[in-house]
C-alpha cells in the first residue's frame, strides 16, 4: 500500500465527499470527515519522510509511463505543503462541528462538509500532480468549492462576495488554461519534468513569452496578489468562519506553490529574470500591497475583514521573498507560507469561536471579551504578535528570513521598508488588544462564556504550534532549504 | 460568431441573449467540426447549445427579462479587455502554422497515441483512449468537478421538502394546454433517451462517450418535465434518489480506480481487471463512461430541478 501513497493522498478525500451524501446524517457526515482529513495527514506525513530519506517519489496513475499519461511527482516542497495543508485542514474540521452547528441551517450540514472535503481533495490535487492539465482540473474543483463554502455564509452578502470570487476566480483560470494550452502547442506535452526540458529550445518565441505572462497573471489573481487582490476581503469577510479559517490557511498558499512551481521548475529562474522584469514588477507589487493592505487593515470595523486585508499584506511578503531571486529569498517564501498559514489559522478559528458566542464579527462587540472569554482572547493576541513578528513566534522567524534574504541581496531600502511596515501591524493589533482589553463593554456581558472545548483545543494546537515553531526551527527552516536549494539545483 | 458575440454584448432583452448564445455554442460545435474535432464539437452541441441554454431559460423564469440600464461605464474593464486580446495576437505571431504536420502537437506524445492506442487499449476512437484511459485520471477531475457544480447549486438554492410537497399539487404543467407540443414531444422522448443510451455505450466506436450521454439524458429528462409538469415528472425521477446518483457516478469511477489497486496495478490500471490487458481496457472505459454518464444526467437533472423549485416558490406564494 505504500508505493500507492501519493495516489491515496488525493483520492481518500475525493471518495469520501460523494460518501458524505450518502452518510446524510449531519453528526456522522462531520465525525467522518474528520476521520478523512486525519487519513490524509497521516498519509502525507509518510510521504514527506519518503521524500526526505528518498529523495523524488514518482506515481504513474493508470500505469502509464509519464508524458503519455499524467504522473504525480513529489520532492520536498510539495511533500512539506502537503503535510501542512492536510494538518491544518484536520485541526480545522475539529472545530468544525460545533461552530458550523451554530452558523448553518441543519439541512446544509452534510453539503458543507462534502463541499469542504472537495475542497481539500482540489488544494491536495494541485500540490502532487506533476502534470500541468491536471493542476487545472483540481484547481477547478478547489475553487468551485471554495465558491460553494463561501456562499454558504449566512450573510446574504456572502453570496456577492462568492459571485465575485467566482468571476474573478474564473478569469484567473482562464488566463492559466491559456497559458498551458499555449505551452502544450509549443512543446506537445504538458507534463511538468517534460516542459521544463522542452521548453529551454524555445525561450525566445513570443509564444511562449505569452504564455509565460497569462499563466503568471492567472495565477496572481488566485493569490490575490495587490491589486488582484479585490475578491479577497469580502470573501473572507461573509463565509462561514470555519471556511474562512480553512480558505485563509490553504488556498492562497496553493497559489503562491503553483507560482513556485511554474516559475522554478518548469520556466527556470534564469529565463524569468532575463526575459522579464518579473523581479521588478514583483518586488514593487509585493510593497505596494504590503502597505496598502496593511493601512486598510488599520481601518477596518470588522475582524475578518480586518485579518483579511492583513492576509493581502502577508501575501506581499511572500511574493517579496520570491522577487529577490536568490536561494535565501525563496527559503525566506517557503517558511512565511508554512507559518502564516499557522498564524491565519489560529487568528480565524479564534475569530470562529468569538462568533460562535456573540455571534458577531464586528470589533466594537469584542469591548470587555478579554475577561469573559480569556482562553480565545489570549490566542488573538499571541496570533497577533506573530503576524508583528515579535521573537518566539514564527512571525519573527519568517520576518529573520525575509529580511537577511534582503540585505545579502544588497537591499537594504526594502529591507527598512519590511521593517516599517510590521509597526503597521503593531496598529492594527493594538486596536484589537485596545477592543479586548481596554475598553469597558458598552452592554453588561453576563451569559457569555469561554468558548467550548472542541473549539478551544484546536486554536491552541495552533497557537502553540506558533509558538514552538517560532522556537524549533529544525524542521521548516529544514526543509524550506532543501525545497529552495533543490529548486534552484534544477534550473542550474 | 464574431456577429453573434456582438450581438449578446449590446442586446438587452436577455431572452433574445440566451437564443444567441445558444446560436454561438452551436456555430462553435460547427467550427469544430471543420477542425475535425467531432468529439469536442459533440460535447460543445449538446451542453452549450443544448442544456445550458434550458438552464438559463429557466433562470430566466426567476429573473426579469430586460436588463436594467446602468450608468456604471467600464472603460477600465474595456482596456484591460483590449490589453488581453492584443496579448493574444501578439502570441499567435510565433506560432507554428495552422495545419502544419511538423508543429510540436503532432509529434512528441500524439505519436504514441496514434501508433500504439490500438495496440493498447484496443478503442477504434482514440480520442476515448486519451480520455478514459492515458489521461483518465483527469477525466476523473472532471466529473468530480461536474459534481461539485451540483453540490454548489443543491446547497445553495435548496428548498424544503415541504414546499416540493405544495408545489407538486398546486402547479399544473405550465405547458400542459400545448397539444401538438405535448405529442411531438411524447414521441421524440424515447428517441432522446435511446439515443443517450447509444451515445454512452458507442463511445469507444465513435464520437461520443459519458459526458455527451449524460447531458441528452438529461435533455430527455426536462424535456418531459417542461411539458408534464414537475409533480409527474417527480414521481419518476425522485430527486432523493437523483441526489444519491450525483454521488454514484463518481464512486464508479473512483472505485474502479480503487479495484485496480486492490487487483495489484496502479490507480485506474485497467490492465489488471481481466486476463488480457486489452479486455481489461474495455471493461474499465465501459465502467468509468458508466460513472461519468450517470453523474452528468443526475447533476443537470438536479440543477433543473432546484430551479424549478426556485421558481416555483416565488410565483405560487
Amino acid at each position: 500500500m505504500t508505493a500507492h501513497y501519493p495516489v491515496l493522498q488525493v483520492i481518500v478525500p475525493l471518495l469520501a465527499a460523494p460518501f458524505c451524501l450518502v452518510l446524510r446524517i449531519p453528526r456522522l457526515v462531520a465525525i467522518f470527515a474528520i476521520l478523512v482529513s486525519a487519513t490524509a495527514f497521516l498519509i502525507s506525513t509518510a510521504l514527506l519522510q519518503q521524500v526526505l530519506s528518498h529523495g523524488i517519489v514518482i506515481y504513474e496513475l493508470g500505469g502509464w509511463a509519464a508524458p503519455w499519461g499524467i504522473e504525480y511527482r513529489i520532492d520536498q516542497l510539495n511533500g512539506y505543503l502537503l503535510v501542512l495543508i492536510s494538518g491544518i485542514s484536520t485541526v480545522v474540521l475539529i472545530a468544525a462541528q460545533s461552530s458550523i452547528g451554530r452558523e448553518l441551517p441543519e439541512n446544509r450540514h452534510t453539503f458543507f462538509y462534502t463541499a469542504y472535503l472537495l475542497c481539500l481533495t482540489g488544494l491536495l490535487g494541485i500540490l502532487v500532480t506533476g502534470d500541468a492539465f491536471n493542476l487545472f482540473v483540481f484547481l477547478e474543483i478547489a475553487s468551485l468549492s471554495s465558491y460553494i463554502l463561501i456562499a454558504l455564509g449566512t450573510d446574504r452578502r456572502a453570496l456577492t462576495a462568492s459571485y465575485q470570487y467566482l468571476i474573478m476566480g474564473t478569469i484567473g483560470a482562464t488566463f492559466i488554461i491559456i497559458g498551458v494550452g499555449l505551452m502544450y502547442m509549443m512543446t506537445g506535452t504538458l507534463n511538468m519534468h517534460d516542459l521544463s526540458q522542452r521548453l529551454p529550445e524555445i525561450y525566445k518565441s513570443r509564444t511562449v513569452l505569452c504564455a509565460f505572462g497569462f499563466f503568471i497573471v492567472g495565477v496572481c489573481l488566485k493569490l490575490a496578489l495587490f491589486p488582484l487582490h479585490l475578491w479577497l476581503p469580502n470573501a473572507y469577510a461573509y463565509a462561514p468562519s470555519i471556511a474562512t479559517a480553512f480558505l485563509a490557511a490553504t488556498s492562497t498558499k496553493v497559489a503562491v506553490y503553483v507560482l513556485i512551481r511554474f516559475i522554478f521548475s518548469i520556466f527556470g529562474i534564469n529565463f524569468v529574470i532575463t526575459s522579464l522584469p518579473l523581479s521588478e514588477i514583483f518586488l514593487v507589487l509585493a510593497l505596494a500591497g504590503i502597505f496598502a493592505a496593511s493601512i486598510s487593515a488599520i481601518y477596518q470595523l470588522n475582524i475578518k475583514r480586518l485579518f483579511a486585508y492583513s492576509s493581502i499584506a502577508q501575501i506581499g511578503y511572500m511574493i517579496l521573498g520570491l522577487a529577490i531571486g536568490t536561494q535565501l529569498g525563496l527559503t525566506a517564501t517557503l517558511l512565511h507560507l508554512f507559518n502564516h498559514a499557522l498564524m491565519k489559522g489560529a487568528l480565524f478559528l479564534a475569530i470562529g469561536a468569538v462568533v460562535y458566542r456573540i455571534n458577531s464579527s464586528q470589533l466594537h462587540h469584542y469591548a470587555g471579551l478579554g475577561k469573559k472569554m480569556p482562553w480565545t482572547m489570549s490566542a488573538i493576541v499571541v496570533g497577533g504578535l506573530s503576524l508583528i513578528g515579535v521573537p518566539l513566534t514564527v512571525g519573527f522567524v519568517s520576518k529573520w528570513y525575509l529580511v537577511t534574504a534582503l540585505l545579502d541581496k544588497g537591499w537594504w531600502p526594502v529591507a527598512v521598508l519590511v521593517l516599517l511596515s510590521s509597526l503597521l501591524a503593531v496598529v492594527y493589533v493594538w486596536r484589537i488588544v485596545e477592543w479586548i482589553y481596554f475598553t469597558p463593554p458598552r452592554i453588561i456581558l453576563t451569559d457569555i462564556q469561554e468558548a467550548p472545548l472542541s473549539q478551544l483545543i484546536p486554536i491552541w494546537l495552533l497557537v502553540l504550534a506558533n509558538l514552538y515553531f517560532g522556537v524549533d526551527t529544525r524542521l521548516t527552516v529544514g526543509v524550506s532549504k532543501l525545497a529552495a536549494q533543490s529548486l534552484f539545483g534544477v534550473t542550474l | 460568431m464574431v456577429a453573434t458575440a456582438l450581438a449578446i454584448v449590446c442586446l438587452d432583452d436577455l431572452f433574445a441573449v440566451v437564443m444567441l448564445a445558444g446560436i454561438y455554442s452551436l456555430l462553435s460545435a460547427c467550427f469544430f467540426v471543420d477542425l475535425d474535432a467531432v468529439d469536442v464539437a459533440f460535447t460543445e452541441a449538446s451542453v452549450g447549445a443544448g442544456i445550458s441554454t434550458l438552464l438559463m431559460l429557466a433562470s430566466l423564469k426567476l429573473v426579469k427579462r430586460y436588463e436594467d440600464k446602468s450608468r456604471y461605464k467600464p472603460l477600465l474593464a474595456l482596456g484591460v479587455v483590449t490589453v488581453t486580446g492584443a496579448l493574444l495576437i501578439y502570441g499567435t505571431l510565433d506560432m507554428p502554422h495552422f495545419g502544419d504536420p511538423g508543429a510540436p502537437v503532432h509529434h512528441h506524445v500524439a505519436d504514441r497515441y496514434i501508433e500504439k492506442s490500438m495496440g493498447e487499449i484496443g478503442v477504434p476512437n482514440i480520442v476515448t483512449s486519451i480520455l478514459a484511459a492515458y489521461r483518465g485520471y483527469d477525466t476523473l477531475g472532471e466529473t468530480c468537478v461536474i459534481f461539485t457544480a451540483g453540490i454548489g447549486v443543491m446547497s445553495l438554492l435548496m428548498v424544503s421538502r415541504r414546499t416540493r410537497e405544495e408545489s407538486r399539487k398546486k402547479v399544473p404543467a405550465d405547458m400542459s394546454q400545448q397539444v401538438i407540443l405535448r405529442i411531438v414531444a411524447k414521441m421524440m422522448i424515447p428517441f432522446i433517451l435511446i439515443f443517450a443510451l447509444y451515445v454512452q455505450f458507442h463511445g469507444d466506436y465513435g464520437p461520443g462517450g459519458g459526458f455527451q450521454a449524460g447531458v441528452i439524458f438529461a435533455a430527455g429528462i426536462i424535456l418531459y418535465t417542461m411539458l408534464f409538469g414537475l409533480g409527474v415528472a417527480q414521481k419518476v425521477f425522485s430527486p432523493e434518489v437523483i441526489k444519491l446518483l450525483t454521488a454514484f457516478g463518481v464512486l464508479v469511477y473512483a472505485g474502479v480506480g480503487m479495484t485496480c489497486i486492490f487487483l495489484g496495478g496502479n490507480f485506474l490500471d485497467y490492465n489488471v481487471l481481466a486476463h488480457d490487458p486489452v479486455h481489461g481496457q474495455h471493461l474499465g472505459i465501459l465502467l468509468i463512461e458508466l460513472g461519468v454518464g450517470t453523474t452528468v444526467a443526475a447533476v443537470m437533472t438536479t440543477i433543473f430541478f432546484e430551479f424549478t423549485w426556485r421558481t416555483v416558490k416565488h410565483r405560487y406564494k
